[in-house]
């Protein structure tokens, strides 16, 4: 059944100023940086010895045995999910991680039954040190942070534990997965990174008002955008003018002129010390 | 008329319900769908012209049937309104006029099996006399009875331990049933095998890598042969005149890393031509050699006649996941016409007799490198489709590129060996379309742009259309002529199968898979 035009589906909460978190790099030599500052941070981290889970072995064993299905970087491949994520569907914890490598997932994922008891783990320490960083100080202070945040208006776009709005990325868990040295710079040049799969789109019908947001959904046929009031709109490809994707484009300004140093830092504190659920 | 019908139905089980003439002259009766591309040449063309340009945006959902486990792939065959498909060691009929089952068969899962580097998916079955043929993932041919779905006879092919499997649908030509195996990225040897359709006796078998003392066993430095790949893992094509089987090599193992197999290692990345009677290698082509990309030459070959150079020939025409273009001579192989039909960084073109010339820096590296295509390629296993109204080939495209990497590989029974990795690039860098080719040439008429790279494959129809799906789950038509988009249809599961058209009642449908589901659709 043919949709016709614009259908506005959902309608807007709210008009304040919005902002959208990014992270993830997207460009080839980015992914190359990413792959080479990670290696050099897990054999700083994780020097090889005794009965410690060792990342860096199990690295090697990841791309040996895992990279064919979920990428050489865990980022997801033809046949397995990304593992780049702070929460593993079907691993809720390292001991659920290692019995899955262990035993696989019928029918699609194999067993790794040819794995020591020493090689499984550090598997499990690798594939988690993909989705997860350290806990480390930052400096700043969290509780000053959270105000600024509120301050900032910056629940008028993100949930943090549950509050806020829906229009851009969830950052109850943006500290377990970013560093404060990513964060801040999502601050400062919200462009310098955007979240996997994150696109700002604009769309022109055939007959009607030109439409900007964050592209939700789309195939070949049709396109499901999210304009900033949280509305979604569903449009058939074959019935715009345009459609514009502006890759370089986030509606998050910058916070480099609206905070302090300080206040930056003490921000960044706070979005560090959002590690979701233990 | 009705009775003369109910009498034919009676009377052809007693001369076998599915001959192989009938296959051979599939021609002759465009309502039914008897071997995986519909004709051994590989056209996955249907002669039906029912549905049309013009009342396409008529289409609706008629039945729809779902499997109990996915993804389908498969390629159903359709015989006299019966439908027969497959999924991982299960196959069923079903009555084509309302999708309910007439027999299941099934055959359980060893729990050891493991499948190493593809799905546990089936992509059709075969028929040929009162038969139905069914690979199985854990390595086994079975002949069903046609009528019952009751095991005939079951022939193990290989051991599954070693890494080998069975995703293919079987080949069934004069007498015997053709199949190839998977398991290339477990280094496996990789072979064709024909079996006796009436006894399921091994009638011979072609080792995709030679031997010691056999030619071309010199292409493969030290042991390296023994854990070569070179699987099998899609169906051939077949010249019932020149009595030759057609089949694509797969990639060599380890896949990403030829330090340990110099030489061009054949007969990967190739396709060879092998007598239907003997097994015996006429003629080989090979695409890539030496591939370090994992670049599986596992393709329907597509058969045609035409005119090159002023001579009327007998081609074979290849859409190669190394993202060029082959059109050979079927009696020799000769190399006749080849060029790039998507994005490509690895070959700055191809010589007179069709060997790639060599960019540098396109090979997988410590430390990466961006190539296109990616390794899954410019294209893959589903079918193009060959039009013989408009003399173009369609194929299923894959614009992407990925940063390969080399690892180290160590070969150890039953687990991956593959040498390496990719990152693909970013979803919105990658993209897919349905080209026309001319078939003679490969140069292109029209696109049609898709949102994602191309995962199924592409049905022509004598109605004037192209349908395919996609990645999202749109299942649609296009004008065979323009590549206008005419018909489009969400089936809410993601589209990698095969699309096939038949008739029942004398009106003609439509049939795809997408996920776990069966969709049937008609006027």
């Amino acid at each position: 059944m043919p949709m016709r035009g614009v259908i506005l589906i959902a309608v807007a909460l709210t008009t304040l100023p919005c902002s959208v978190f990014r992270w993830a790099g997207r460009s080839p030599e980015a992914t190359e940086l990413r792959q080479e500052d990670r290696t050099a941070k897990l054999v700083a981290e994780h020097p090889a010895q005794g009965e410690t889970p060792d990342a860096v072995a199990g690295k090697e064993l990841f791309e040996m045995h895992c990279a064919v299905c979920h990428g050489i970087e865990g980022r997801g491949g033809g046949r397995g999910p990304n593992l780049n994520r702070v929460h593993l569907e079907h691993a809720s914890d390292d001991a659920a991680l290692k019995s899955l490598i262990e035993n696989g997932i019928p029918p699609e994922m194999p067993e790794a039954w040819y794995l020591s008891e020493k090689d499984a783990k550090n598997l499990v320490a690798y594939v988690r040190s993909l989705g997860t960083i350290p806990a480390e100080p930052v400096p700043g202070d969290a509780t000053l942070g959270a105000r600024i945040y509120a301050k900032g208006g910056c629940a008028n776009c993100h949930i943090v534990a549950g509050e806020g709005t829906g229009f851009g990325p969830e950052l109850t868990e943006v500290g377990a997965r970013r560093s404060a040295e990513y964060l801040l710079e999502c601050l400062v040049k919200p462009s310098t990174h955007l979240p996997e799969g994150f696109l700002w789109v604009e769309a022109t019908p055939a007959s009607g008002e030109t439409l900007r947001g964050i592209r939700v959904n789309e195939d070949t046929f049709s396109i499901q955008i999210k304009d900033s009031s949280g509305g979604f709109h569903s449009l058939r490809k074959q019935q715009l003018k345009e459609l514009r994707k502006l890759r370089d484009e986030t509606p998050m300004p910058s916070y480099e002129q609206i905070f302090s140093p300080a206040e930056l830092q003490d921000l960044v504190a706070y979005l560090a010390s959002q590690r979701g659920k233990p | 008329m009705k009775w003369i019908g109910v009498l034919l139905l009676l009377a052809a089980p007693a001369f076998g319900q599915v001959p192989y003439e009938r296959i051979v002259n599939a021609d002759k009766e465009p309502g039914n769908w008897l071997t995986y591309s519909r004709n051994y040449e590989g056209h996955r063309y249907s002669p039906l012209g029912e549905i049309t340009t013009a009342n396409v945006t008529d289409l609706k959902v008629k039945w729809a049937f779902q499997f109990q486990d996915g993804p389908i792939e498969v390629s159903p065959i359709a015989v006299d309104g019966i439908l027969y498909v497959t999924g991982s060691n299960t196959a069923a009929a079903l009555d084509a006029r309302t999708g309910r089952t007439l027999w299941v068969w099934r055959r359980p899962i060893p729990s050891d099996y493991r499948n190493i580097g593809f799905p546990r998916t089936s992509r059709g079955p075969a028929v040929l006399d009162d038969k139905l043929f069914v690979a199985t993932l854990d390595c086994y041919l079975v002949a069903l009875d046609l009528k019952s779905g009751i095991e005939r006879w079951a022939t193990k092919v290989a051991d599954y331990k070693s890494g080998y499997g069975m995703t293919m649908a079987p080949l069934a030509i004069t007498g015997k049933v053709v199949v190839g195996i998977s398991g290339g990225e477990a280094g496996i040897r990789g072979f064709v095998d024909a079996y006796e359709a009436k006894t399921g006796k091994q009638a011979w078998r072609f080792w995709t890598i030679p031997g010691p003392g056999e030619a071309g066993h010199e292409t493969w430095s030290g042991d390296s042969w023994k854990t070569g790949g070179g699987a099998t893992w899609v169906t051939g094509s077949y010249d019932p005149e020149l009595k030759l089987v057609y089949w694509g090599v797969g990639n060599p193992g380890p896949d990403w890393n030829g330090d340990v197999r110099a030489g061009d290692n054949l007969y990967t990345c190739s396709l060879v031509a092998l007598d239907g009677d003997t097994g015996r290698l006429r003629w080989y082509f090979q695409f890539t050699p030496h591939d370090t990309h994992d670049w599986d030459a596992t393709h329907v070959p597509v058969l045609f006649d035409g005119e090159i150079g002023g001579r009327q020939r007998k081609l074979v025409a290849i859409a190669n996941r190394n993202a060029f273009y082959y059109v050979l001579d079927r009696s020799s192989g000769q190399f006749l016409a080849g060029r790039a039909y998507a994005k490509q960084t690895w070959a700055h073109g191809l010589d007179a007799k069709g060997r790639p010339i060599r960019a540098p820096d396109s090979e997988p590296t410590e430390k990466g490198a961006l190539i296109w295509p990616n390794l899954n390629g410019a294209t893959i296993w589903f079918s193009p489709s060959y039009n013989p109204q408009t003399g173009l080939l369609y194929v299923a495209v894959r614009e992407i590129g990925a940063i390969y990497f080399k690892r180290e590989a160590e070969y150890k029974e039953g687990t991956f060996y593959a040498g390496g990795g990719e990152n693909e690039l970013p979803a919105d860098d990658a993209s897919g379309a349905i080209r026309a080719l001319n078939a003679r040439t490969g140069e292109m008429r029209w696109e049609f742009k898709l949102h994602s790279p191309a995962g199924a494959s592409v049905l022509s129809t004598a109605g004037g259309l192209v349908f395919s799906g996609t990645d999202e789950g749109n299942f649609y038509a296009l004008d065979a002529r323009t590549g206008k988009p005419l018909w489009d249809f969400q089936t809410g599961g993601s589209i990698s199968s095969n699309p096939i058209s038949f008739t029942m009642d004398g009106r003609q449908y439509v049939a795809i898979t997408a996920d776990r589901v069966l969709y049937v659709f008609g006027l």
